[in-house]
């Protein structure tokens, strides 16, 4: 079992890629070490100074829509964020998260505040999520099938290089 | 076997299953278009995942279109990887200018009927038009994609959008699309294929149809496919391409839901910032004067687009207001020499337009011309997010082709019916 523990960095809904790093700061670099400084800009300029490692994403519906560029998901792991919760997720955005390890839970996010303390377990009959401060919790079973391969192998790298293509379950 | 959806028909031919809604299938993918944006991210995953050779580089392209000229030093040398890389594993290249990916896609007819295709570009939807299954992936799935030549995909269900009645006159396909993704709502199509139906749907054109698989991301849509028919016939008799074997839905199949878009109820609508979904009727847009006037990308710059377009330029007198730049570029290279020779593009050059390269343009500020601070921007393109053409403070407004001119001439948001 692992579990993690940090601080909810509270979103709305439909966060796009171009939010969480704008094409624009591409033509400089594909480097996350440096985009990361540019973490969300287009929602709040000081974000990404703000940023501490452990945080947690919270978002609305439709966190990730827009175009499927990866480094929305790298970006965010280079800044020392692991785990993203949103009511739900842009499916381009979803699967870029588990190729690259970075975890998307989704679940009802309504109790979250910015702030708010928050413990992620993970075992193997699934996640559950707990907001310290309310007492709010939400359960979700393992991720089945392929993704969870994948994210169980740490993301699609390792999952291709140890298997070579992709099975079915 | 019970009935299929076009999207269950393709994904089962192309994972050798039976396959319905919710399966996760692994499928041997047709066509993978890669571009200057994603696929140096997506060669770094190759080179990690191990890989040594490309599956099948025939079934590969790349399309330098984002950085269409190259925009900064570094952006180069992403084209000069990209180029190695290519070079190396025998995969094709569509250089600087030569157009955007899903275009190319199209226009060549490598996109055909039935086919998976895969791009890591979210606008691949677009392909949806020819009757293939096309979805948006990332670097990563695209690096897979290049290394083993099958993806894992889960069949989503299908949406079914029917169209009926007849579109009023001054009403453009981005104008249905507009409404189209507005009904749906920013994530009403997310997980969800659309397939396009209606008794009506015979008076979509090629190009009609390409706006609205291409705008249907905007509602979160995972495809958007068309039916096969004689229109579509009739672009692969063009192209002088056999089409192959298109993929047809069985009566009874079931859909998630079903949206009806009654045609004749539509007006000239306006995406008002800062999201594609956030649709009004023109007429009920306040007075919003206009800065910069841009006809391309992979929605709205297509020959019908600048044809429409002049259309309205030229009814209204030819002459573009004080202040207003339009710019134009062209969706591609083919494009391009098509409206070069039909005398489009001189034309528009003389009304003082500022024609530049074929590829994605100014639409994501990658490359070409950028809105100044607190600017109004007039776009045929399909996201209007803020900063997405590399000015936090400028506001983009999406709209047909016709809009977009009628606002060129009066430096406003303007009716195009109303321009005389």
């Amino acid at each position: 079992m692992t579990s993690h523990r940090g601080r909810a960095r509270r979103l709305g809904d439909d966060i796009n890629t171009d939010y969480i790093i704008a094409s624009t700061r591409k033509k400089e670099t594909l480097d996350e070490n440096i985009l990361k400084r540019y973490l969300l800009e287009a929602v709040d300029p000081g974000f990404a100074a703000s940023v501490r490692a452990e945080d947690v994403l919270v978002a609305g519906k439709n966190f990730g829509c827009g175009s499927a560029m990866e480094v929305a998901a790298t970006v965010i792991l280079a800044s020392g964020i692991r785990i993203v919760l949103a009511s739900s997720f842009a499916r381009s955005f979803y699967r870029n998260a588990i190729n690259n390890g970075l975890l998307p839970i989704e679940c009802d996010t309504r109790d979250i505040a910015e702030g708010d303390p928050i413990t992620v377990a993970i075992d193997a009959s699934g996640t559950t999520i707990v907001n310290e401060r309310t007492g709010w919790r939400a359960a979700q079973p393992p991720l089945s099938g392929i993704a969870g391969d994948i994210l169980a192998a740490g993301g699609l790298v390792p999952y291709l290089k140890r298997e070579g293509r992709f099975h079915d379950a | 076997m019970s009935a299929q959806t076009i999207s269950e028909k393709i994904l089962s031919a192309k994972s050798e299953r039976v396959a319905h809604a919710g399966d996760v299938v692994v499928c041997d993918v047709d066509l993978v278009l890669g571009t200057d944006a994603s696929a140096p991210m997506a060669i770094a995953y190759f080179e990690r995942m191990g890989g040594a050779r490309v599956h099948d580089s025939s079934r590969v392209m790349f399309a330098l279109d984002h950085y269409s000229p190259p925009s900064s030093p570094a952006t180069r040398g992403f084209h000069e990887q990209v180029r190695a890389f290519a070079g190396k594993h025998g995969v094709r290249v569509y250089d600087v200018g030569e157009g955007i990916s899903h275009q190319i896609a199209v226009e060549r007819g490598m996109a055909r009927p039935g086919m998976l295709v895969v791009g890591a570009d979210s606008h691949t939807v677009t392909c949806g038009a020819v009757n293939a299954f096309a979805t948006g992936v990332g670097s990563s799935d695209l690096a897979a994609a290049m290394l083993t030549g099958q993806l894992w995909l889960r069949v989503p269900q299908t949406i079914r959008v029917v169209l009926v009645g007849k579109r009023p006159p001054g009403v453009a396909a981005k104008d249905v699309a507009l409404a189209m993704i507005s009904n749906l709502g920013a994530d009403g199509a997310e997980y969800h294929a659309l397939e396009f139906t209606g008794t009506d749907v015979r008076d979509f054109s090629m190009d009609d149809r390409l706006v609205l698989s291409n705008l249907a991301v905007e509602a979160g849509a995972k495809a958007a496919v068309w039916q096969s028919d004689e229109i579509l016939d009739a672009h692969f008799a063009r192209l002088g391409v056999e089409p192959g074997r298109p993929a047809f839905a069985d009566d009874g199949a079931h859909y998630a839901r079903e949206l009806v878009i009654d045609l004749a109820s539509l007006a000239p609508t306006v995406a008002l910032p800062h999201s594609p979904v956030n649709v009004v009727d023109i007429a009920r847009v306040p007075e919003t004067p206009i800065h910069m006037v841009f006809i391309g990308t992979c929605t709205g710059g297509r020959v019908a687009d600048y044809h429409e377009a002049l259309a309205v330029l030229e009814r209204g007198g030819g002459k573009l207001a004080n202040g207003v730049q339009l710019v134009v570029t062209p969706a591609s290279k083919d494009v391009e020499r098509e409206l070069a020779t039909d005398g489009t593009l001189a034309k528009l050059t003389r009304m003082g337009a500022t024609i530049t390269t074929p590829g994605c343009g100014a639409c994501c500020g990658t490359s070409g011309v950028i809105p100044g601070d607190g600017m109004n921007v007039l776009s045929t393109a399909n996201r209007n997010f803020r900063a997405r053409m590399g000015n936090a403070t400028a506001s983009i407004y999406l709209a047909s082709p016709a809009a977009c001119a009628a606002a060129a001439l009066t430096g406003r948001i303007t009716d195009p019916r109303s321009v005389a």
